[in-house]
C-alpha cells in the first residue's frame, strides 16, 4: 500500500478522490460505516478545493504507528487561502453562493484535523482517522 | 493520477548483477535447498499443525516466491503472497513465531549455501552477502508483518461477529424492531449497535423502531449524542423511533445537555412503547364485552 | 450523467443510478423543476439507493429541490438512503430538514398517497 495522489480539477475528481479513499481505507482495515464516513470527509475537503481554489490535489496514505493503523488524507491547493480559519470552522459559516465550507463537518467525521492556510498562498488540510 | 511505483530493493548495478548471479545459483540448487529447509523446519518443531506433505507444498511456493523477490525486488507481490499464505495457515493454528521462524530458517539455509559457493574468494563473498542480506532481511520483515496484519484482521472480524451476536436487534412483529440497550456501552460498540439497527431497518423494512434504554445506568453527553444520532439516522431511513425507559431524571439530563426531545417519541416503559408502535403500524386491539356474560372477554390483537 | 426521470400518474420518480457529480445534481434539480411544472406533478420521489456517499452539497441540493418543487405544488420524498450513508450524514450533522424520507420506492409512494393534497 502506497501513497496515492489524486489531482482535483473538477467535480468529477471529487468522486475519484473519495472512491480511492474508500478503497485505501478498506485495505488499511476499516470496515462498515467508517468507510462511508471517510469517503464523505474526503468529499467535503475535495469539494473545498474545487469551489475555492479551482485546482489542487488530495493525497491518501496509510498510516502505521506501532499497533495502530489508520488513514491520512491531505488536501492541498494554491488557492486564495482562508483569511479567518476559526470563523470558517464555525458551523453554518458560508461565503459564496450560499454554499458553506464543509470543513466543520469533515472535522467532526475524522479523528484529527488540521488546517494550514495563508491568504494568497493556499491551503493544506490534513485529516487522520485511526482504526478503533 | 500518480501512484508510486513498486518498492524496489536494489539500487545499483553491481549489486543487481550479483543478485542475478546468486538467484541463478539458488534456482539451480532449488531442489536440495528446499529439502534442507523443510528438514530443518521439522527439526525445529515448527509448523507442527501441518503435515509433512503440506509443509513441503507450502515450502515450495515460499521458496520460489522468495527467490523471485530477490530477483525482481518487487515487494508488493511478496506482500500479497504473504497475506494469501497467512489467510491459509492461520486457520490451521500456525502462530507468529512459527512464521518468523521458518522465514529466518530459509534465509539461513540460503546464506549458508552462498557461503559454500563463494568461500574461496573472501572479497567476493562479502559483496555477495552485501547484496543478499538487505534483500533477505526485507523479505523476512515483509512476510512477518503481512502475517501479523492478516492475523489482526481476522481477530477483528471475529470480534465483530461476536459483538453482532451479542447485540440484539429483535424483530417481534412485521415492520417493528426493538432494540433493548443494556449496560454501559463503549463508543465502538455503540457504533456497531447503531450500524446493526440501521441494517436491520433495511432488511426488515421496519417502519417503527423501539429503543429501550431502561437498562442503561447513566446517560452522559456522549451517550445522549449517540442516541440522538441513532434516532436521526433511523428517521432518514423512513422509520419512526420510540424511545422507552426514559426516567424523569434521564429526561432532565438530556434536556440539560441540550437534546431536543421533541424529535423523538418518548414513552415511559417498553410495554407502552410496543403498544404505541403497534398503534402506529395499524394493529388494533379489540376489547369485546357482552352484557349476558357480564365480563369483558380478553383482548384480541388484530 | 443525467438521472432518468419517470412519470407515474401525477408523480415523478427520479432514479439515481450511480455517484453524481455536483453538475449532475444541479442538472437533476433543473430537470425536476421543469418536469414538475410541465406535468403538474403532485409528488416527486428521488431514489438515492445507489448513492454511497451523501455529502453537504448533495444534501443542500436535495433540500433545494424540495423547496423548489414545493413552490410548484409538489411534495418530495427521498427514498433509499443506505444505512452507512444515514449514519455518516448524522455524524456530519447534515439534516434533510422538512424533506420527507421513506425506506424505498414502495414506502415513498405510500407516503405520497397518504398525503395527497387538494390543489
Amino acid at each position: 500500500m502506497n501513497e496515492t495522489r489524486v489531482p482535483i480539477h473538477s467535480d468529477a475528481d471529487i468522486i475519484a478522490a473519495r472512491h480511492l479513499g474508500r478503497k485505501l481505507a478498506e485495505q488499511v482495515g476499516f470496515s462498515g460505516s467508517e468507510l462511508t464516513v471517510i469517503a464523505t470527509a474526503i468529499s467535503e475537503i475535495a469539494r473545498n478545493i474545487v469551489e475555492y481554489a479551482r485546482s489542487g490535489e488530495v493525497v491518501l496514505r496509510p498510516m502505521n504507528q506501532g499497533s495502530r493503523r489508520g488513514i491520512l488524507v491531505v488536501a492541498k491547493d494554491r488557492g486564495p487561502g482562508i483569511a479567518d480559519v476559526e470563523l470558517a470552522m464555525q458551523d453554518g459559516y458560508s461565503t459564496s453562493k450560499g454554499i458553506g465550507l464543509g470543513l466543520p463537518g469533515a472535522r467532526r467525521l475524522m479523528d484529527e484535523f488540521d488546517i494550514d492556510s495563508k491568504v494568497g498562498k493556499g491551503t493544506t488540510i490534513t485529516m487522520k482517522k485511526w482504526i478503533a | 493520477m500518480k501512484i508510486k511505483g513498486p518498492t524496489v530493493l536494489v539500487s545499483n548495478e553491481s549489486t543487481s548483477a550479483l543478485l542475478t548471479e546468486l538467484v541463478a545459483h539458488l534456482r539451480q540448487n532449488r531442489t536440495q535447498l528446499r529439502e534442507e529447509w523443510a528438514r530443518r523446519i521439522t527439526e525445529s518443531q515448527l509448523l507442527t499443525a501441518m503435515t509433512k506433505e503440506e509443509i513441503f507444498a507450502e515450502a515450495t511456493s515460499v521458496y520460489d516466491n522468495y527467490v523471485a523477490v530477490l530477483e525482481t525486488g518487487a515487494v508488493e507481490a511478496l506482500q500479497a503472497y504473504a497475506r494469501d499464505l497467512s489467510e491459509r495457515i492461520i486457520p490451521r493454528g500456525v502462530e507468529t513465531h512459527e512464521v518468523v521462524g521458518i522465514v529466518l530458517l530459509l534465509r539461513d539455509v540460503l546464506a549458508r549455501s552462498l557461503f559454500k559457493k563463494y568461500q574461496s574468494d573472501f572479497a567476493l563473498l562479502n559483496r555477495v552477502l552485501d547484496a543478499y542480506e538487505p534483500a533477505a532481511n526485507r523479505i523476512a520483515n515483509t512476510v512477518a508483518v503481512g502475517f501479523v496484519q492478516e492475523r489482526e484482521r481476522i481477530i477483528r472480524q471475529q470480534q465483530e461477529a461476536i459483538r453482532e451476536l451479542s447485540t440484539p436487534v429483535l424483530q417481534v412483529r412485521e415492520r417493528l424492531l426493538i432494540l433493548p440497550i443494556i449496560g454501559v456501552i463503549d463508543p465502538q460498540r455503540a457504533r456497531q449497535v447503531t450500524e446493526q439497527l440501521l441494517r436491520g431497518i433495511r432488511s426488515n423494512r421496519a417502519k417503527v423502531v423501539v429503543i429501550d434504554i431502561t437498562g442503561v445506568p447513566a446517560v452522559d453527553a456522549t451517550v445522549a449524542n449517540h442516541l440522538v444520532q441513532t434516532v436521526d439516522a433511523s428517521r432518514l431511513m423512513g422509520a419512526t423511533v420510540i424511545v422507552t425507559g426514559l426516567s424523569a431524571e434521564i429526561a432532565q439530563t438530556l434536556v440539560t445537555i441540550g437534546v431536543d426531545l421533541s424529535k423523538m417519541k418518548t414513552i415511559g416503559d417498553l410495554q407502552g412503547g410496543i403498544e404505541e408502535a403497534e398503534r402506529l403500524l395499524g394493529y388494533k386491539v379489540i376489547l369485546e364485552a357482552t352484557e349476558t356474560q357480564g365480563a369483558a372477554k380478553p383482548p384480541t390483537t388484530v | 450523467m443525467r438521472v432518468p426521470i419517470l412519470k407515474q400518474g401525477d408523480y415523478l420518480i427520479a432514479s439515481i443510478q450511480s455517484a453524481l457529480t455536483d453538475a449532475d445534481l444541479v442538472q437533476l434539480r433543473d430537470d425536476l423543476a421543469e418536469m414538475a411544472g410541465r406535468y403538474r406533478a403532485r409528488g416527486i420521489i428521488i431514489d438515492v439507493t445507489a448513492l454511497d456517499v451523501m455529502d453537504s452539497f448533495a444534501v443542500r441540493t436535495l433540500r433545494a429541490i424540495t423547496h423548489i418543487l414545493r413552490m410548484r405544488g409538489a411534495r418530495t420524498v427521498i427514498v433509499g438512503i443506505q444505512p452507512e450513508v444515514a449514519f455518516a450524514m448524522v455524524q456530519l450533522g447534515l439534516t434533510l430538514g422538512d424533506t420527507m424520507t421513506a425506506l424505498d420506492l414502495e414506502e415513498g409512494l405510500a407516503l405520497l398517497n397518504r398525503r395527497r393534497e387538494p390543489r
